[in-house]
């Protein structure tokens, strides 16, 4: 089993990519190949930054889009996608003008947006997530199983994705109103935390992915 | 809800964590790994490394702490001290830092602050800010632990550093820091209340009770402290445990 992290420049995949290797003997190879990631058994987009550069960098690497689109919606090969890697699965961000995404979770990538003025953006920290609806992957999440971890991850965003279908939502946090927190349907899911920076919360999530056959 | 953060401090030089009382009269308190390791296990919100190595044949050391941390701490890790050029950035961000905190550099040239957020993204890119009062009700920006000033007016700077995309700041009282006499509550709200980004408390922890200040009363959503961790005077569970009793939500 290889699982394939995608690298288009932005950001940290060490700690992303030493978080899986903590939980598999399994090859984790870190890529910015298309042909790597079609023959991928899992595919993990990881994303900081702005929406619009993050697509960017998805959409210049050669053939990495259809490898990606065969990978996850013509093969059914388990998806992750993190922060910024979780909104590009949504139809289209707001951040910085409005730009495409995937167009896998229909719905849009919108500021956080609160009535209350002294709410600090970006919502940076630890939140607890609500786990709206149980999924595999969030097994162990949810403060009300019997063997939960400590439901809190760390988020660092201004912006989250509004999805169309509310059958698409995981998780939410609150923060000056509900925040979608995880997404997913079918193979794909998306998580607007960072499991990889979460300790307890975030190694379980990512073991239930490695475990996952969707 | 969003907890309040607790992160620990440590003063790296030459690879090696150091904290001083007022930035001189250094001690040694360890190996940084090692360090990590505990307060990863401990329950830490993240942890900053603040690298002090003033040789620059030393300055490579810091990127080997940071890969060797981030092999074993999957919490956020913000790295600061020498940070001047993007190259400096990318290097720490590929060895394994998930911040760094930008200080001198950003008054040199407060447009780096601009082109390192959009490079890298204003999630990854705090300003530290060392203050020190200079008239009730007014700070002013220092550099160089506090011994050079630059006549920049506190307020003013943080406003013009969220506006240059950073996207978090990391505010140093120079009156208080090593004074273990707590925070400057009032420098902290200045810039708390002033500001729509996360500004992160720092300088003069000696009590429990100055951590729940920081945040009650300072508008901090994050506290910073050195000495009290690494000299074993309180653990973060004590901390965590004070700051919930005093009405301060974090995450146990």
């Amino acid at each position: 089993m290889t699982v394939a992290i995608i690298d288009y420049g932005s950001g940290n995949l060490r700690s992303a990519a030493k978080a899986f290797e903590s939980l598999t003997n399994e090859p984790i190879v870190v890529t910015n190949d298309a042909a790597v990631v079609a023959r991928a058994d899992r595919v993990v987009l990881p994303g900081v930054g702005a929406f619009a550069d993050c697509r960017a960098g998805v959409v210049g690497l050669d053939g990495m889009m259809e490898a990606l689109t065969d990978a996850v919606i013509t093969r059914g090969r388990p998806f992750l996608g993190i922060c910024v890697g979780m909104q590009l699965m949504a139809t289209r961000g707001l951040e910085h003008g409005q730009q495409d995404g995937f167009n896998w979770i229909p719905g849009e990538v919108v500021a956080i947006d609160s009535a209350d003025p002294h709410l600090k953006i970006p919502h940076m920290g630890w939140n607890n997530l609500n786990v709206t609806q149980p999924h595999r992957v969030l097994a162990g999440l949810d403060s009300k199983e019997d063997d939960a971890v400590d439901p809190h991850c760390y988020f660092v965003h201004g912006y989250h994705l509004a999805p169309d279908e509310s059958s698409h939502v995981l998780a939410s946090v609150d923060y000056g109103g509900t925040i979608t927190a995880a997404v997913g349907r079918d193979n794909m899911i998306g998580t607007q935390f960072h499991p990889e920076k979460s300790q307890a919360a975030g190694l379980r999530l990512i073991s239930n992915f490695l475990a996952w056959k969707p | 809800m969003l907890k309040a953060r607790v992160i620990p401090c440590l003063d790296v030089k030459d690879g090696r964590v150091v904290k001083g009382v007022n930035f001189v009269d250094l001690r040694d308190a360890g190996d940084p790994v090692e360090q990590a390791r505990l307060y990863d296990k401990a329950g830490a919100d993240e942890l900053c490394f603040l690298d002090i190595t003033a040789s620059h044949e030393n300055r490579d050391t810091i990127y080997d702490v940071v890969a060797c941390t981030a092999e074993q701490c999957f919490m956020p890790l913000t790295v600061g001290g020498g940070v001047r050029v993007t190259e400096d950035i990318r290097k720490l961000l590929l060895a394994g830092a998930d911040k760094v905190s930008i200080n001198t550099a950003a008054i040199h040239r407060p447009e780096f602050v601009s082109e390192a957020s959009q490079r890298f993204g204003a999630q990854c890119i705090v300003v530290a800010i060392d203050a020190k009062q200079t008239a009730p009700g007014k700070w002013e920006i220092f550099t160089h632990g506090g011994r050079n000033e630059t006549g920049l007016d506190a307020v003013d700077w943080a406003k013009r550093m969220e506006g240059n995309g950073a996207g978090e700041i990391l505010l140093t009282s120079m009156d208080r820091d090593g004074t273990k006499s707590g925070f400057d509550i009032e420098l902290t709200r200045a810039i708390a209340d002033n500001l729509r980004i996360p500004v992160i408390a720092s300088g003069g922890v000696g009590t429990l009770d100055h951590m729940v200040a920081g945040i009650r009363d300072g508008h901090a959503t994050a506290v910073l402290a050195a000495s009290i961790f690494h000299f074993g005077e309180f653990s973060i569970a004590e901390t965590k445990a004070h700051m919930v009793a005093a009405g301060v939500p974090v995450r146990l």
